[in-house]
């Protein structure tokens, strides 16, 4: 998390902080374990009215950044929920605000969707990545054809945040034209998400549809499978235009590595802060375990890990805001670097509590889950590097 | 350090640095520092070398860009870090005084700003900034490397003067080098840290001996100084006397800020000798493995670990300038720089493959990976261990109890010593 906040900004993140510890304790969230769609929709709601969901539309459209740099704000948000691994598709229906806000709200259905989610009374899932070979990172599993005056979806996208309780899924799906978005409601013909979703596995309302349940790391966030069997959508569904989507999908890729490599920063944050405590309280052979050298270095490496995570983090989150030409660069040194050495972070927070690391009751695991599930979504860490080396290189042949 | 109406801009400052350093300074041959303290040069050519960065520093002088956040008063701009990080983005990919800065910018001209009198500061400052004279750090001993309070080189009172005594290692480059800023022991029954002192002294005089000292890989810009009756002014002490630990102190913090000091000139993405880690690519080509995805896969982690240490040196540096971070923060980017360091020699040397090994001077960028690998280690030794930047993490930033010591309150003399080695 940044270093200094405007007084804006510190207003959010100090609201966020306060409306989370009140509504989403540990307790609670552990509590959501066997909740249907992980949250509540009046915490969401409320949270909307923090902001949440308004941070990279613009005025226009009826959002509104803090700072004028809306992704450095969101990610004071998200740094919050990694703190307190908090429930909510956060990062998901920033996503999808942020390109309809973009695409600018041409079709009065794609506004009323827009409206939905700043207001909170909606959330929205992306539908990118597919079933293996196509889990790889950019590839989607969801293709279209041009039939009539529309289009047919077909194929599979997974895994899919919050699909079993999104009233808005963002499709991206590949074709002979090019990358194209379209806008789907599973619920077109009867009700499901924020305003009572039960991500029970099945048929939504929309033709040719499914959406059904995976199991997941996290305790109250929800994945699903979401199968196109021939969904027949209007152009007027399209977000964009047919076959130039490829900028939206790498900003869309952009924004939710930052969003969610901001929370994993937090929750790494709160798991080294219980974890350097407990090195102080723990007493082992008659003295704390915090004065062991051996253990000592370890946490001064486990220090090092942390701040260059915030920092990396904080950097992508301006380039990407900024939209400077370094921005997919930095995000996927922040995907890479954020998804290794925070999951290392977390179990060496683990291996240094012993068993009551991993046990239930503790708090450890709430922050582990969170950081595993930021490192596996959006690309692995091997695959951005990978993709870091391909920018290099043609950097490399244009000098 | 809060700007007043009539500073120049950054963009201004920027502006006007890059529109001089196109038109003065020459670009990089692309990966010719690559590598670690290679033996490149015959010492005829590193003696021009060395003539040419005062040559420059000299220009940046006259040019108005030297010693950007030193006072004007000094000969300095009376800018700030901003202006400092424009002029490394712009000076990137071009030559500079590289061996001037560190330890000559600092750790040894911001102790003499901070603790010097008014007459060292004129007398040496605008000299360091005109590029007339090249300072080292007599710190180390042979005896006593991370305890670097534990010196046994000797100031003698005598009249108004002081008569030293003793042996100083791991200098780089005091054989073209002027100055140096030493840490002498002044009071042998005070505890260890509480009988130092700091003194200001020129290297070639007689007195001074200074020996070359051969790496494994035949580099001889490592120096030892043997000290014999050197005689110092009172007037080149600096701080009190027997309170050279608290200059001591800030001398350790101003190394460890190196890469993030506001005296020094770092290129924006500096690692290897003003080249970045996306030599890595050129390793890759010339080793036919370019399309190698493990290959590919090691490329992309030494960006992303130039592209973290970046970002990392500049929350250091914020926060350290902001009192967000206790000043041993510096520590974190330390021990950060270290390790990121050997990781990204041991990728080079593993794209290299059996060149790694053996290697026809005419195989590119692959030459040299093998002896590179060989003194990975340098980076993590170097401006103080990675162990001791562990210690003072733990200890001094988050708090945890110190190391017990054997040397705390007790008189220096009675403190058990081994035998001395380098």
């Amino acid at each position: 998390m940044l270093l200094e906040l405007s007084p804006d900004q510190e207003v959010l993140r100090e609201a966020t902080a306060r409306f989370l510890a009140d509504r989403v304790p540990a307790d609670v969230v552990r509590g959501l374990r066997t909740n249907a769609a992980g949250f509540e929709p009046g915490y969401w709601r409320d949270g909307a009215e923090l902001g949440w969901t308004s941070l990279l539309v613009g005025e226009e459209h009826g959002g509104g950044s803090v700072s004028g740099t809306g992704l450095v704000d969101l990610t004071l948000v998200a740094h919050e929920f990694g703190l307190r691994s908090a429930p909510g598709p956060l990062t998901s229906t920033n996503v999808v605000a942020a390109t309809l806000a973009e695409a600018g709200g041409a079709h009065p259905a794609q506004a009323s969707a827009l409206g939905e989610l700043l207001a909170g009374t909606a959330v929205a899932s992306w539908c990118l990545g597919g079933p293996p070979p196509l889990d790889r990172l950019g590839s989607t599993g969801v293709s279209y054809r041009v039939e009539g005056d529309g289009l047919v979806l077909r194929g599979v996208a997974r895994p899919v945040e919050a699909a079993g309780q999104a009233d808005h899924l963002l499709v991206t799906a590949h074709g002979e034209l090019g990358l194209t978005q379209v806008l789907v409601s599973p619920g077109a013909t009867g009700g499901t998400g924020a305003t009572g979703g039960t991500g029970d596995p099945g048929h939504a309302g929309l033709a040719g549809l499914a959406i059904e349940p995976l199991r997941t790391v996290e305790l109250n966030r929800r994945f699903a499978t979401v199968r196109f069997d021939d969904v027949h959508v209007g152009l007027d569904q399209v977000v964009g235009a047919v076959g130039e989507a490829a900028d939206q999908v790498e900003r869309q890729l952009q924004r939710a590595i930052v969003i969610s490599g901001a929370e994993a920063v937090g929750a790494m944050q709160a798991a080294f802060e219980l974890t350097v405590r407990w090195a102080f309280e723990r007493y082992s052979y008659g003295r704390p375990l915090a004065s062991y050298q051996a253990l000592k270095h370890r946490f001064a490496d486990l220090k090092t890990w942390l701040e260059a995570a915030h920092a990396i983090s904080d950097a992508a989150a301006a380039a990407v805001d900024a939209r400077s030409p370094e921005a997919a660069e930095l995000v996927s040194a922040a995907k890479s670097y954020i998804g290794d050495n925070g999951t290392e972070l977390l179990q060496e927070c683990v291996q240094l509590h012993g068993g009551i690391g991993v046990t239930y009751e503790h708090d450890l695991h709430l922050f582990l889950r969170r950081g595993t599930v930021n490192r596996a979504m959006y690309g692995t860490p091997a695959e951005h590097r990978q993709r870091v080396a391909g920018l290099i290189e043609h950097r490399k042949e244009q000098e | 350090m809060t700007p007043s109406p009539d500073q120049e801009s950054v963009e201004d400052f920027r502006a006007r640095a890059r529109a001089w350093i196109r038109a003065n300074l020459a670009p990089l041959v692309t990966n010719e520092k690559t590598g670690v303290m290679r033996a490149r040069l015959t010492d005829a050519e590193e003696l021009a070398e060395v003539a040419r960065e005062r040559e420059i520093q000299r220009m940046l002088f006259d040019a108005g860009l030297a010693g950007i956040c030193f006072p004007r008063v000094y000969g300095g701009q009376g800018l700030t870090p901003a202006h400092q990080r424009a002029f490394n983005e712009e000076i990137t990919g071009y030559e500079y005084p590289a061996r001037i800065q560190a330890p000559t910018f600092s750790p040894c001209a911001a102790v003499l700003l901070e603790f010097g009198t008014d007459e060292q500061k004129l007398r040496h400052l605008p000299a360091i900034l005109r590029g007339d004279e090249i300072w080292m750090q007599f710190l180390s001993e042979p005896s006593s490397g991370s305890d670097v309070a534990g010196v046994l080189t000797s100031a003698v009172r005598d009249g108004d003067d002081w008569i030293l005594n003793g042996s100083k290692i791991w200098t780089t480059g005091a054989w073209w080098s002027d100055w140096a800023l030493c840490l002498a022991r002044t009071n042998w029954d005070a505890p260890k840290h509480r009988g130092l002192t700091v003194f200001i002294l020129p290297i070639r005089q007689d007195g001074v001996d200074v020996q070359r000292i051969e790496m494994l890989n035949g580099n001889k810009e490592f120096c030892q100084e043997f000290l014999t009756d050197v005689r110092v002014p009172d007037s080149d002490r600096v701080g009190e006397v027997d309170d050279g630990w608290t200059v001591g102190t800030r001398w350790m913090f101003h190394e460890r800020m190196l890469h993030n000091s506001p005296f020094v000139t770092v290129p924006a993405g500096w690692s290897y000798g003003g080249v970045d880690a996306t030599f890595l690519v050129d390793v890759a080509r010339d080793a036919g493995r370019l399309d190698d995805p493990r290959t590919r896969e090691l490329i992309g982690e030494g960006r992303v670990i130039d592209l973290v240490r970046e970002a990392l040196q500049g929350r250091i540096g914020r926060g350290i300038a902001s009192r967000r971070m206790p000043d041993q923060s510096a520590a974190i980017g330390r021990l950060f720089a270290g390790l990121s360091s050997t990781r990204v020699t041991s990728m080079a040397f593993e794209i290299a493959g059996s060149a790694g090994a053996a290697w026809a001077s005419d195989d590119g960028s692959v030459a040299e990976c093998g002896n590179d690998f060989l003194l990975r280690q340098t980076t993590c030794i170097g401006g103080g261990t990675t162990e001791i930047a562990r210690n003072v993490i733990s200890e001094r930033v988050l708090g945890m109890p110190r190391e017990v010591a054997m040397d705390r309150d007790r008189a220096f003399r009675d403190v058990p010593r081994g035998g001395s080695g380098r």
